[in-house]
This record gives structure tokens, sequence and C-alpha cells, in this order.
């Protein structure tokens, strides 16, 4: 394949040229490759084959790409109910390693990759630093937590693949962050956007300024973030902040990453293919409108994953980026479609919650809102943990705080909330996408 | 001159004083002084231990928000209007108390007592020009242990 005339120079590499497949060529190989992962789900995996046969279907009924909306879904429960290894199409001889996401309500969910699967992943989050930037002579610095969860070694492997040096430095510990950030001079860092907030802070406590080291680029991803936080993490830092899309249960990261334009994270469509459909009824969107998000894994051995609802609420960008990549794009994550509740006749999403906190805190505090019902009347309290930055040692001051936080949330969500402050590790958490909402509403 | 103290946060709920309390104690840590405030929702415990650095560092690996801030430690008269003249002295030089409380031991026929001061230096140069010398950790902890 030869290199994209249209590509920013300075951003090509090798590996990122299904980037640049004309249409046609993409379709076709995304049509090429369904019908295989069809066929390989209904032969390995049960659940999917029984789904089919009620639906009167076989994998010889995907003729076009369009046939994609006849198969059934699946959704996170599948996983939980198939617990540990259901939905596994390879034998565990030829599966190479496990991954799991924390549960928020009992067992977490295991994913599986074949040696193919890994090695998968890491062209996609090859692709994806090359995307913004990032080459050989880069050195990343990668505060994603490594261990069950797909952050750490999802972009470990990419980032080595790529040809830069990586720290794997893994999550936590902001003090030594900054001294290797500083000393081994970091051009790239991979965390979650609030932790990287959280360096800004501690950096400036410290008397390090973030804007004279190398540091040009932050890949941000594991957590939906906003547009205000990225302006924030640029102006304060004066790096590049990178959007980076990606679940466990299609690859970890590396579905979905923003080029240079940072214009919405492209998704590798040749590996992951994406719909948008209605939340409620299922049905397929155009592009352009705003659904859920739902993708099939187009290579993926050891688990596939045909039409996975994501549950993130997006819209597909099709216009041509200027970066001249084919694949298209997602709008900002801005919620969550069963994060969604209503209390006394608004709508309320986490993300405004989260937006209000950061406004007071800086950095986003581990919160969780629980909805109760007192006489007929609905209660908000936002349990939030008190963070050594925040805490002070008056009783006044952690009033200020906890009305400082109460205010900020009636101005943006316009419902008034309880505040209530909680110590450290006793709300449940998770690295990658954490249940914020407890309803205790008895409707 | 100062002392460090140690500030934790709490929740208001049975067990959250008992938790760090019984931790310290595993930990061999003695407490010079403590106190407690709180409202209806959370707490506030202060204490004063000798090794404030370890002691931080355990509470913090269980999980606790620790803060350290500076006492002063304050022999004063225990008699009528000892405790009066020293908050002359400091009102006089415009620091603010944020808080105060007692240690348990007498010395000499003087009670001793620990202050928050918004300033703690202003608050010890002002006290050391009317002859009031605030008590060091060294001396704190010497006579402890006699």
């Amino acid at each position: 394949m030869s290199k994209n005339p249209n590509a920013p120079a300075g951003t090509f590499h090798p590996v990122s040229a299904p980037d640049f497949l004309p249409l046609p060529q993409l379709r076709a190989l995304q049509l090429q490759r369904l019908k295989q992962i069809v066929e390989r789900a209904y032969e390995r995996v049960a659940l999917f084959r029984q789904r089919m046969k009620e639906r009167d279907l076989t994998p010889e009924d995907v003729t076009r790409l369009e046939d994609i909306s006849k198969l059934p879904f699946t959704v996170k429960t599948d996983l939980r109910d198939t617990y540990p290894f259901g939905l596994f199409a390879s034998p565990m001889q030829e599966i190479v390693r496990l991954h799991a996401s924390s549960g928020t309500t009992g067992k977490p969910i295991v994913v599986a990759y074949t040696r193919e699967d890994v090695q998968v992943w890491t062209n996609v989050m090859v692709r994806s630093f090359a995307a913004c930037g990032l080459h050989e002579g880069d050195i990343i610095q990668n505060a994603y937590g490594y261990g069950l969860f797909t952050g750490g070694l999802g972009a470990h492997y990419g980032a080595e693949a790529l040809g830069a040096t990586v720290i794997p430095i893994s999550g936590g510990n902001t003090q030594r962050q900054l001294m290797v950030m500083k000393d081994f001079g970091t051009t790239a860092i991979c965390c979650t956007p609030s932790y990287f907030l959280h360096l800004i802070d501690q950096a400036e406590e410290e008397g390090i300024r973030l804007k004279q080291l190398p540091l040009r680029a932050g890949v941000f991803g594991a957590e939906p973030w906003t547009e205000s936080m990225r302006r924030r993490i640029e102006a304060d830092s004066g790096i590049k902040a990178y959007d980076i899309y990606g679940l466990s249960e299609i690859v970890g990261p590396g579905v979905a990453m923003e080029c240079e334009c940072q214009a919405g994270p492209h998704i590798f469509e040749d590996y992951f293919y994406p719909e948008i459909v209605d939340p409620k009824t299922g049905k397929p969107l155009p592009d352009g409108e705003e659904g859920e998000l739902v993708l099939t894994t187009l290579g993926k051995q050891a688990m596939p994953m045909i039409r996975y609802r994501t549950r993130d609420i997006t819209a597909l960008a099709s216009d041509t980026c200027d970066c001249g990549r084919t694949l298209r794009r997602i709008k900002r994550i801005s919620r969550r479609s069963d994060d969604m509740f209503i209390i006394r006749g608004v709508n309320v999403y986490p993300s405004q919650v989260e937006t209000a906190l950061l406004k007071v805190e800086g950095a986003l505090p581990h919160y969780q809102i629980v909805l109760t019902r007192e006489r007929d009347l609905d209660v908000m309290e936002v349990q939030v943990e008190v963070t050594p930055e925040v805490f002070g040692d008056t009783v006044g001051a952690l009033e200020q705080l906890q009305q400082k936080l109460s205010r900020s949330i009636e101005s943006t969500v316009g419902v008034r909330a309880n505040v209530r402050l909680v110590q450290p590790r006793t709300l449940q958490r998770s690295e990658g996408k954490a249940k914020r909402v407890i309803d205790q509403r008895k409707l | 001159m100062k002392v460090k103290q140690l500030s934790l946060f709490l929740e208001n709920k049975p067990g959250a004083l008992s938790h760090p309390i019984k931790l310290l104690a595993k930990a061999g840590f003695n407490l010079l002084t403590l106190s407690l405030a709180d409202t209806q929702q959370f707490g506030i415990l202060r204490l004063v231990v000798r090794d404030w650095q370890k002691a931080k560092k355990r509470l913090e690996s269980a999980g606790f928000v620790v803060k350290v801030t500076d006492l002063v430690a304050l022999e004063v008269a225990d008699e009528p209007g000892g405790l009066a003249r020293v908050l002359a002295c400091l009102e006089k030089a415009g620091v603010n108390v944020e808080y105060m409380y007692g240690f348990t031991l007498k010395h000499e026929g003087k009670g001793l007592l620990a202050f928050r001061f918004d300033d703690p230096d202003q608050a010890i140069a002002a006290l050391q020009r009317k002859g009031m010398k605030p008590v060091s950790s060294a001396e704190l902890f010497k006579r402890l242990e006699d």
C-alpha cells in the first residue's frame, strides 16, 4: 500500500496504511472479515448460535455489510452470565492472555486473546500512537495501570512496537511520575485525563514547570472527559491532549484514537465495525445521528463480539478528516445510555456531576451518586471521597468544600444535591468505567 | 518550637474512630494527646505522636487522608487567669486561635495546652516577647518519658 498523499508530513507510519484505505476497499475488507467472524462465532459460541437459530439465521445470511443489522446484539450481561469463559471461541491452548474488568456488581467480566489477537491489538495501538504524531525516539510514560485492566499492557505493547521507548511506570505515585517525567525526558504520557490534571496541580506545587519539559502529547482515555478538560490540560501543561477510546469487551484501548486534527477519535474500522442504534429500539441510525455505539470485532479470534452494545452515546462523523484518514470518527462521548437518571423531572447524566466536581476540585475525585426517595421526594446525594489535596484541617474548611461542591452541582445540573464527604477508598472503583449511580428509589 | 500534629478525616459513623486508634495501637504508637472535632456527617481526629512520619505512613497506607499541621505547645499556669493572659498576648499580636486542646500531663504546677494558630510563627514570636516559652517537641517527649 502506498503512502496517502493527503497525510500530513511526518505522521505516517507504515502500519497506519489501513487508516487511509479508499472507502470501497475498506468496505470490501470489512465485509470479508465480518463473514469470517460471524461464521467463527456461529460455529464456536453456543450463545450466539442459539440466538441466530432463534432468528432463523445462518452465517450465509450475511452477504452485504448492511446485513449486520439482522444479527443479534451482545450485551454486557451476556459476559456476566457466561462467566468466566462461556463466550470464548478458542480452546485455552490457543489463548495467550486473559484480562478482566472489575465488576461493579459481583463478578468481573473476563476477556481473552490469542497470539493473533494480541498482534491485532498491538497493531491498532501502534496506529493510535502514530495518529497523534508519536514515533520512534519518543519516550512514552505509560501511567495506565498494569494488571488485569487492559490499559497498561495494551498501551505498552503498542508503544514498544511503535519503536518508542516505554517507561512502564503504571498508575499512581504522583511524585515519582513527575520525577521520572523530568529526569527521563518523557515526551508523551498515557493516563486518564483526570489523573493528568492531578499531575499538573502536583507539578505546580513542586515547582516543576511542565511547559519547559520535553513532554508534548498526552494519550488520555479510560474515562469520559470534556472539551473544557482538554482546554485546561493544554493551557496549563503546554501539551496536546488526545482522546483514545476503547473498552475491554472489544479489545481494550485502541478501538479509536484521535489524529493530530483532534476532531474526535477515528475508529479502526478494519477491525472494529461501528454502528449507531437507537438505545431504546435498537434500530440502526444513519451517520451523524446520535445514539448508542454498537461495535463488532472483525478480527478477534478468542472472543468475537458481534454487535456489542457499548452503552456509550455518540454519533459517527463520516465527513473527511483533514488528516486524510478514511476511518469514521466518533463524537466525544458525553454520556452513557444506562447512566442517565431522572430526578424531580430533570434528566441528569453523571458526566454533568463530574464537570461540577471538577470545577471545584481541579481533579476528579472518586464519587458516587445515590438516589433515594424520602416522603415522595427524590433526593440526590453525591458522595465524594476526600483527597489529601482538598482536606483542610478544620471543620470550617471541610464545610466550605461541601458547600462549594453542592453549589457547583446545583448550578451545573439544575438540581439540588446533598454532598456527603466520605473517607478515601470507601467507594467502589474500577480502572475503566465505574458504576456511578445507585438508584435506591422504589418507584 | 512547633509540634507536628496529624489530622485525619473520619466519617461520622460507628467504628470510624476505633479503626485508626486500633491501627496505631497495633503498630505501637503512643498517643500523647488527641482531640476530635465533629459535625453530623464527618469528624476530624487530631493527634500527636512521637514518630509522626511513621504514623502518617501507616495511616495513609490504610487509606486515611492525613494532613500534617504545626501546633504550638504552651505551658499555662494552673490558676485563675492563666489562660486569659496567654490569650491576651495573642490577641494583641493579631494571631487567630483556630482551635486548642489539652495535654494530660502537668508540669511544675502548669498545665499544657496545644494550640493551632493561623500563623504559628507569629504566635511564637509574640509569646516569646512576653516571656512565654512554647514547649518544643524534644522537651515534650522527654517529659512524657520521665
